[in-house]
């Protein structure tokens, strides 16, 4: 069984089209390329996945159940984590302030629960040293390179036992070492049976870790088969065009 | 070079000294410091106990809307409207014990009416999408407007059977002979401090005034913080008028006028950034002292009152600049 599947799901911005009438499933454990050019509605489509949209028609459902998601807590609390295109990072707070935006670790009781700094220190230090970032907790992120600042978004990810986690374009400010090291990531997700939806515009990653392959464009899927029976060249078509659908 | 895990989350950028160093509301500080050692020994009526209890006592009403206005400003909003719902709310005081209601009714009337005005600016900013400057500056002239309306424009100074109990509130020196005022602002200084630095909201008022879209994105309720955000701005002002009327003992619908101004001021001075993003409750503290050292070193070294503007002027426009300074070295 599938562990998220997508029927017919649709996203409009008044007269913008944004994604239409897409239907896809994930299984556990594979690497899911999703591919298209700008504005083909890669972003739109996995934001409805991470709560941050809701679909304007359609219906997710996540092993079996339907899954309504209103606002992105809803999409964590179903292990589902995702990491920006923009990467979402505030730049006069911590590396760990913003590791833990939105689910801030907290001690005590009641209306006395305050924040747990040295909690959000360690355990970002933690993920930062697993993810072999030199990336240390204290830092502002504005004093940071962009390699660091990648880090600190995917750091998110594994924050909790993520069933789902989806990727919008995580290599696309980094250095040739720290993009090896997030196909390296990917594939350690893999491993451990957690789906990854890898969108990215680079070829050479896509067809290195990915399973499969989606291609949207114009808001519309126009492919969906496994890595192994496609091409780059098929896909660049695809992606452009050139080839109408498969 | 080995170096644990636990050294580098132990790193920091900075020590505490540099931190400190760095910190605008802590030159502020010293520059009160100097200034008031300076003056107590250039004129003899500086350090009298009168005349600080007078200086410590007028910076309160500043500086307790000043708190409000950096979780504001925090958020990269603004508040203009805080003068108008001081006045309002002093007023809505004044008339419901003039009525001859009680004290407790009268707090309860005017507390009430500046929750509803701050959730009033903060739906239309946050659910409808206005900006902050044009709905308050509209609630600017709303309250006041109000205020007129509620007192028929006409000075109120009795206030029923709780007359004592509210002059003693606001004029008293219950505490070692510090005036009432200082207490509530020293109170309302540490809650401040407490929320922006130990609970989740406060933590969330920076994310949204760094990255307003990022705090969105990552699940953040954005909006509703911003209701809360304004709602507390008025609520400072509403304490602001409660205090005050009891410490004047009379409410005229001028009460008030003009105060937006130097509370920014005093904000901004305490080193809160207008993009949002920085400031603090001790730096909206120092911010509103400094400007009424200001003031009252003018009158006591004989210098014309109408250069109080220039200066405080100047002191806004500096601490800018510092935060210019500084921004153009880290980007570096
Ligand atoms: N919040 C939004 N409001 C209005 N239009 C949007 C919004 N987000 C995306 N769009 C539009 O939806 C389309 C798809 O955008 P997006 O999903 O970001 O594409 P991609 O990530 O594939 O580059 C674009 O035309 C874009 O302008
Ligand atoms: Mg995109």
């Amino acid at each position: 069984m599938s562990v998220l599947e997508l029927t017919n799901i649709s996203k409009h911005f008044g007269a913008i089209q944004a994604v239409n009438d897409v239907s896809l499933s994930l299984e556990a454990g594979e690497v899911v390329g999703l591919m298209g050019d700008n504005g083909a509605g890669k972003s739109t489509l996995v934001k409805m996945i991470a709560g941050n949209f809701q679909p304007s028609h359609g219906t997710m459902r996540m092993d079996g159940k339907e899954l309504v998601l209103h606002k992105p807590v809803d999409a964590r609390r179903h292990g589902i984590e995702i990491v920006h295109q923009d990467l979402a990072l505030c730049n006069n707070l911590t590396a760990a302030a913003n590791v833990f935006l939105g689910r801030e670790l907290r001690r005590g009781f009641g209306p006395l629960r305050i924040l747990d700094y040295a909690g959000m220190y360690k355990r970002a230090g933690q993920i930062f040293a697993e993810l072999k970032s030199e990336t240390r907790p204290r830092d502002l992120i504005r004093q940071m390179s962009g390699g660091q600042r990648q880090a600190v978004a995917i750091a998110r990810t594994r924050l909790s036992d993520a069933k789902i986690v989806l990727m919008d374009e995580p290599t696309a400010a980094i250095s040739v070492r720290q993009v090896a090291e997030v196909l390296n990531l990917i594939r350690r997700l893999r491993d451990q049976g957690i789906t990854v939806v890898l969108i990215s515009h680079r070829m050479p990653d896509v067809f290195d870790v990915a399973d499969r392959v989606i291609v949207l464009r114009r808001g519309r899927k126009v492919a969906d088969k496994r890595i192994a029976d496609s091409s780059p060249v098929e896909v660049t078509g695809l992606i452009t065009g050139a080839i109408e659908q498969v | 070079m080995a170096v644990t895990l636990d050294q580098t989350i132990a790193q920091r950028q900075h020590n505490w000294l540099s931190t400190l160093l760095k910190s605008q509301a802590f030159w502020v500080f010293i520059a009160i410091v100097v200034a008031c050692i300076f003056l107590s020994f250039a004129t003899n009526s500086f350090a009298t106990p009168k005349n600080v209890y007078n200086i410590t006592r007028n910076v309160t009403f500043t500086a307790i809307i000043a708190l409000g206005m950096t979780m504001v400003i925090i958020t990269g909003g603004i508040d203009l409207s805080v003068g108008s719902v001081l006045c309002l709310c002093s007023m809505m005081l004044a008339v419901t014990m003039h009525a001859g209601w009680s004290i407790e009714a009268g707090i309860a009337a005017a507390i009430l009416t500046a929750l509803v005005i701050g959730a009033f600016n903060g739906v239309l900013i946050a659910y409808l999408g206005f900006p902050p400057f044009v709905v308050t500056l509209g609630m600017l002239s709303i309250a006041r407007s109000l205020a007129m309306v509620a007192s028929n424009n006409t000075v109120v100074f009795q206030f029923g059977p709780d007359h004592d109990k509210l002059l003693a509130l606001g004029g008293g020196a219950w505490v070692f002979g510090i005036a009432n005022p200082v207490i509530y602002t020293l109170l309302l200084a540490l809650l401040t401090g407490f929320i922006l630095r130990w609970t989740k909201f406060g933590r969330h008022l920076y994310a949204i005034g760094g990255n307003e879209h990022a705090a969105t994105l990552t699940g953040v309720p954005v909006r509703m913080i911003k209701v809360a955000v304004y709602m507390i701005s008025a609520l400072s002002a509403g304490i602001a008028g409660i205090v005050e009327t009891g410490w004047l003992g009379a409410v005229t619908t001028n009460i008030g006028a003009g105060m937006e101004l130097q509370v920014i001021a005093a904000a901004v001075i305490g080193g809160a950034s207008l993009v949002g993003g920085v400031g603090t409750a001790f730096g909206a503290i120092v911010g509103a002292a400094l400007i009424e050292v200001i003031r009252n070193s003018l009158g006591l070294l004989g210098i014309n009152a109408f250069w109080q503007g220039t200066f405080i002027g100047s002191c806004i426009i500096i601490a800018v600049a510092f935060e210019r300074v500084r921004q153009l070295r880290s980007t570096d």
